[in-house]
């Protein structure tokens, strides 16, 4: 199928009367250039067709849908546990985070309030989500520049926090770790879970992130090819709906864990008059590649000081809430051991059985690395949503790329993608 | 028991006044308001949220579509479009629906000149891409939209695939697809 180079008037700009393009109507030298959709600089499976200049950018137009799978399509035949492990395939890059966020907004729309002990591990797992994402995004950002070394510090404590998950979930990559009402199963070990958060995050994350600032914050090649490029101010920002960091480096001061606070963000979120986690959202002004990668470093480190405040504290008691008993698979000693287990464990497992879920609709959103990811659950009463909406923020982030682009040279349409953190599986879902 | 739900969403009063003579309804599940309009006034009511000191809507979240076709309980029409709206200054939410019905059979791709909606895009560029799904995944098209095209699927593609009446696995679509041999091609 032939390709349209349609989206002229779409954003804005009339290539015909933009000012770089004046003297050059005429030259010859406009040529189209098909970038992707395998490509290294692509990461997954993008495709761009790049109207140029020369080397300019004249028109870029997105072609995606390349990883279609039908999640949403999937939901509806899931029920509220199962999809987890379909959300946590979306963004790959910290599949925790989308499992949290995914029980989070199912556990607002059934009423479900969670133990302390479940917030405060949730809270740990989403910071150490969003350190996992901000790691390889940047690490790959800098590895598209050139600085391959960068990207191998960064890439290394990836490799912990793998270990962290293959701990507590018993899956490297893809820890499917909550269900409505608590977590798939109980940390093996409190002490040995400590140990191992509070390795990441003394030891190895700030080691990194030491490293690559020392790598790039002073390096003229980094800031010639990111300073500049790409930039977007904070009221067109808004009015493109982006979110997360990109949106934070336009000068957006907005932060779903401060604005609409969730889990231990929230204060009193202990039922005891415990105050909300403390931490700075970092906000740049400058709107371009070298501010979202300078706000993402910072928020690594936010990060790490909100799991310092919890790790020493995780309160003892339950994880999974036993409010009325309804909503979470009993420990497997019951199961075997006593009717009433057994009744319980089978009414949740049949397909036929399981949630009485309420007839009602409700968006979620949590703040994750990428930007506000929320959910749209239309529930019909059964055991499956009749309808569950992703908001995917690499999705809403990616539809400015071709307002990004345009004027830019071709070398930085890959600085660009490489800042706007782009996951295929969650775009197309 | 039905729970009564509470409307006391700031904006409710305003909206009321501003527009005395077009019917609005307003629903509210766990804190979250959901305001449902007409199809032909949606875009002076979200000109409005938008625009209004009062409402200063000026984050489009999401805009996504229902089908609700074998909902257990009655809705107004067969697909309800709903866009997610927020506000920066208050940081507050309001869910804005509005329900169309198919006029022609829904399992094919033709247009329908009954499903039609007023694009938001002139108030949030944003809302392009997420309108383009809504078309990719339900068939419901936007007038006014800058660039209408499938977003995630082919153009060709025989179906709406988030209908209801589109089956999970596909309708053979993996088995018999085109073939294209080196000499047509």
């Amino acid at each position: 199928m032939a390709y349209t180079l349609k989206p002229d008037e779409g954003f804005g700009v009339d290539v015909d009367n933009v000012n770089y393009l004046k003297d050059h109507l005429d030259t010859g030298d406009r040529w189209t250039l098909n970038f992707g959709p395998q490509h290294p600089a692509t990461h997954t499976t993008l495709r761009l067709v790049l109207e140029l200049d020369g080397e300019r950018i004249a028109r870029c137009t997105p072609h995606i849908g390349y990883l279609h799978s039908g999640f949403e399509k999937l939901a509806e035949h899931h029920d509220y546990n199962q999809y987890v492990t379909v959300v946590s395939r979306m963004n790959y890059l910290s599949p925790i985070s989308n499992d949290i966020a995914w029980h989070g907004t199912v556990e607002r729309l059934f009423g479900v309030d969670l133990t302390p002990r479940c917030k405060v591990l949730r809270t740990i797992m989403a910071e150490i989500g969003r350190i996992q994402d901000h790691l390889l995004c940047t690490g790959a950002a800098a590895l598209d520049l050139g600085a391959f070394t960068g990207f191998l510090y960064l890439f290394n404590v990836r490799e912990k926090i793998y270990d962290l998950c293959d701990y507590i979930a018993g899956q490297r990559f893809h820890p499917d770790w909550t269900r409505v009402g608590g977590t798939f199963r109980e940390i093996p070990d409190d002490e040995t879970f400590r140990k191992m958060v509070r390795n990441i995050i003394d030891k190895e994350v700030p080691q990194a992130l030491r490293d690559v600032e020392n790598l790039v914050y002073r390096n003229r090649i980094f800031i010639d090819r990111t300073a500049g490029i790409g930039a977007i101010d904070r009221d067109e920002a808004v009015a493109w709906s982006l979110s997360g960091p990109i949106a934070r480096a336009s000068g957006v001061e907005r932060d779903l864990r401060k604005d609409e606070p969730y889990l231990c963000y929230e204060s009193n979120w202990d039922g005891q008059g415990a105050e909300g986690v403390k931490f700075d959202v970092p906000v740049a002004q400058e709107g371009d590649v070298y501010a979202r990668f300078q706000v993402r470093l910072e928020e690594i480190k936010q990060s790490c000081s909100i799991v310092d405040q919890l790790i020493d504290r995780i309160p003892g008691g339950p994880t999974d809430t036993y409010a009325d008993g309804k909503f979470v698979k009993p420990d497997k000693s019951q199961v075997y051991g006593s009717i009433e287990g057994l009744i319980q464990h089978f009414e949740l497992i049949m397909t036929n059985r399981g949630w009485k879920a309420p007839i009602a609709e409700y968006y979620g959103a949590q703040e994750t690395a990428n930007g506000e990811l929320g959910y749209y659950i239309v529930a019909d009463g059964g055991p499956r949503p009749w309808r569950a909406r992703t908001r995917p923020p690499a999705f809403i982030n990616y539809a400015v790329m071709a307002k990004l682009t345009e004027g830019h040279m071709l070398a930085d349409v890959v600085a660009i993608l490489g800042s706007l953190n782009v996951i295929a599986a969650e775009l197309d879902r | 028991m039905a729970r009564k739900p509470n409307l006391d969403h700031p904006v409710i009063p305003v909206l009321r006044e501003a527009f005395p003579d077009r019917r609005l309804r307003a629903t509210e599940y766990r804190g979250q308001t959901t305001l449902i309009v007409e199809p032909k006034d949606l875009l002076d009511v979200m000109r409005f949220l938008r625009t209004d000191d009062r409402c200063a809507f000026d984050f489009l979240s999401d805009v996504t579509a229902v089908d609700y076709q074998g909902y257990p309980t009655e809705t107004i029409g067969r697909f309800a479009v709903v866009y997610i709206l927020c506000s920066y200054p208050r940081t507050d939410r309001i869910v804005v629906k509005t329900f169309v019905d198919p006029s022609l059979p829904t399992e094919g791709i033709e247009e329908d000149p009954t499903l039609w909606v007023d694009s938001v895009c002139e108030l949030w560029p944003g809302a392009e891409w997420m309108e383009r799904e809504v078309f990719d995944m339900y068939g419901i098209r936007f007038r006014n939209h800058p660039d209408l095209r499938r977003i995630l699927l082919w153009e060709d593609y025989p179906a709406h695939p988030l209908r209801k009446d589109y089956p999970l696995r596909g309708r053979g679509e993996r088995e018999n697809y085109r073939v294209v041999s080196r000499t047509d091609a």
